[in-house]
């Protein structure tokens, strides 16, 4: 298999973005992407596009994106359309990475668009994606599912994780002050967390994520066009993906015992014997923040129900030895179908050295995460600069 | 430019969902106040709400079960916020462990005071017993089980 890095990454400004239709917002990415690694879309080989349609009340969108793909009248150039969720981001840069890594291609084009803030409410189009014959009559959706985990850690592991999550509300807010592609920036205290309403008890407004629109386009090379094109490309060095059971009754909720699995097949993939030590900055899907805690732990980053212990010593804030989510995370900003590949994107600048006002310094390798599904869908990259 | 125009639209479509024989017999029980789940004769497991296969060992299963109306609360939620087309708050939903299942499943929490979100975790706890509200008109769905009260 070929070596494959990130050469180029187009970000759009995200929140409510009914200045552009969808398709102009494909475009905004893709053409910053483009010239940010000089390229042009004719020297694009294919094209992988995400999206969840039913939030943005489309079906199938790549009907009439298409065209802002590059994949319109003329080109004649191969598309495929992916769907998975939260990991929706995730999976576009898995596929990218395996049409280049194939040999198939020397240039792909990830691309992920969405716009959340067009449906009235978000719980209700999640409410479509629950099992249809028995849960959908709950209510159910993402902030529920996120809320049985808080819920389940807080009685089975630390009565007062509410302490940490707040914590980590703080921190991503905090961090995405630093971002001009964050949608929101909050400079937020411990009363305004405290002071916050209760969602989904035990989860707060602080504690979820936002509706945003927002766009990201990433361009994955082969080894030989990347050493041509990018003086730092970020190199892939270790990727995967895995799924459980929809079931929550059927697995553990209070620990991501499968991102655990997975976090191991990629580090041994990417040669990382100690991802503490070795690993310097991190983007995680932290759609909720006691999911952020959850998966320090999966992923290896502490033991099993003491993930807090990092948020104590000040380990993962912007300043400390292993930064979370120098971007504000998915806490800031969430374009659902983009905001995997965005983890993508950032863990790549940070390896690049081009993450400008959210720049870590020294960073060497940096992980991507993303989940999605019922609590069920993990992906996981690591990117490094040699 | 000129301000950017906002089209609005709705889907609204209908659709049937076909339960299968395994939900079906189970909803069916429901009318009878039965609760029936089904064992993996491999690991020996009993899945409440049925299934046609495990997916752990990934055979059919055929050995049907009846389960107690009483269980163990795994974990619950307090829904407190009103989201735009989903059933009105405050509610309480709990993952719960029927006696003799070995998995839990989503129901509804019942005759719990919800009233003071800070009180919660006095009010509910992780492993304590509940038991089914049956409604009384009852016609084959899993609302035939009102709520799960906490004893």
């Amino acid at each position: 298999m070929d070596k494959v890095a990130i050469i180029g990454v187009g970000l759009t400004k995200t929140g409510r973005r009914n200045d552009v239709s969808h398709q102009e917002l494909a475009f905004e990415a893709i053409k910053t992407a483009l010239k940010n690694c000089e390229l042009d879309i004719d020297d694009i080989d294919a094209v992988v596009y995400g999206t969840m349609d039913n939030f943005d009340g489309i079906s199938s969108p790549e009907r009439f994106d298409s065209i802002a793909l590059g994949c319109g009248r003329g080109r004649g150039k191969p598309m495929m359309k992916i769907t998975t969720g939260g990991t929706t981001g995730m999976s576009l840069a898995l596929t990218a990475y395996y049409h280049v890594a194939s040999g198939l291609y020397d240039t792909v084009l990830a691309i992920g668009v969405q716009k959340v803030s067009e449906n009235v409410e978000a719980q209700q189009v999640l409410n479509t994606a629950v099992d249809p014959i028995l849960d959908k009559t709950f209510g159910l959706g993402a902030i529920h599912a996120a809320a049985f985990q808080a819920s389940r850690y807080r009685s089975t592991y630390k009565s007062n994780i509410e302490d940490y999550m707040c914590n980590v509300a703080i921190i991503n807010r905090k961090n995405a002050l630093r971002n001009p592609f964050a949608h929101l920036k909050l400079n937020i205290t411990d009363d305004d967390y405290y002071s916050s309403p209760y969602l989904v008890w035990p989860l707060r407004l602080l504690d979820s994520c936002p509706s945003s629109d927002g766009a990201v386009a990433v361009i994955f090379a082969s080894s030989k066009v990347a050493k041509r094109l990018s003086e730092n490309p970020a190199w892939i060095k270790g990727l995967g993906y895995i799924s459980d059971s929809y079931w929550w009754g059927t697995k553990p909720i209070e620990f991501w015992d499968n991102l655990a699995i997975l976090a191991k097949r990629v580090f041994k993939m990417a040669k990382i014997s100690n991802p503490f030590k070795e690993i310097n900055v991190a983007e995680l899907y932290n759609a909720f923040t006691i999911q952020e805690i959850m998966e320090y732990e999966a992923i290896g980053l502490a033991k099993k129900g003491q993930g807090w212990k990092l948020l104590d010593e000040g380990i993962t804030c912007f300043h400390g030895s292993l930064p979370v989510c120098p971007s504000g995370g998915v806490l800031s900003t969430n374009p659902i179908a983009a905001s995997g590949l965005i983890r993508v994107a950032e863990a790549a600048l940070q390896v690049m050295g081009k993450a400008e006002g959210r720049q870590i310094d020294g960073v060497k390798n940096a992980i991507a995460h993303a989940w999605g599904g019922a609590l069920q869908f993990h992906g996981l990259m690591v990117l490094s600069n040699e | 430019m000129s301000k950017p125009f906002e089209i609005p639209g709705k889907w609204e479509i209908e659709y049937k969902y076909a339960a299968g024989p395994y939900i079906s017999k189970f909803l069916e029980g429901l009318k009878e106040k039965k609760i029936f789940g089904i064992k993996c004769n491999s690991c020996k497991r009993v899945y409440v709400p049925p299934r046609m296969f495990c997916e752990r060992c990934y055979v059919e299963l055929n050995d049907w079960v009846e389960v107690k109306e009483t269980g163990t609360l795994e974990t619950f939620i307090v829904v407190y916020r009103k989201f735009y087309g989903l059933p009105d708050p405050p509610y309480a939903l709990g993952l719960i462990k029927l006696d003799g299942a070995s998995e839990s499943f989503l129901h509804y929490l019942g005759e719990v005071d919800l009233s003071r979100p800070e009180k919660i975790p006095e009010i509910l706890k992780q492993g304590q017993k509940v038991i089914a509200i049956w409604n009384e008109e009852r016609k084959g769905s899993i609302l035939d089980i009102k709520y799960f009260k906490p004893l």
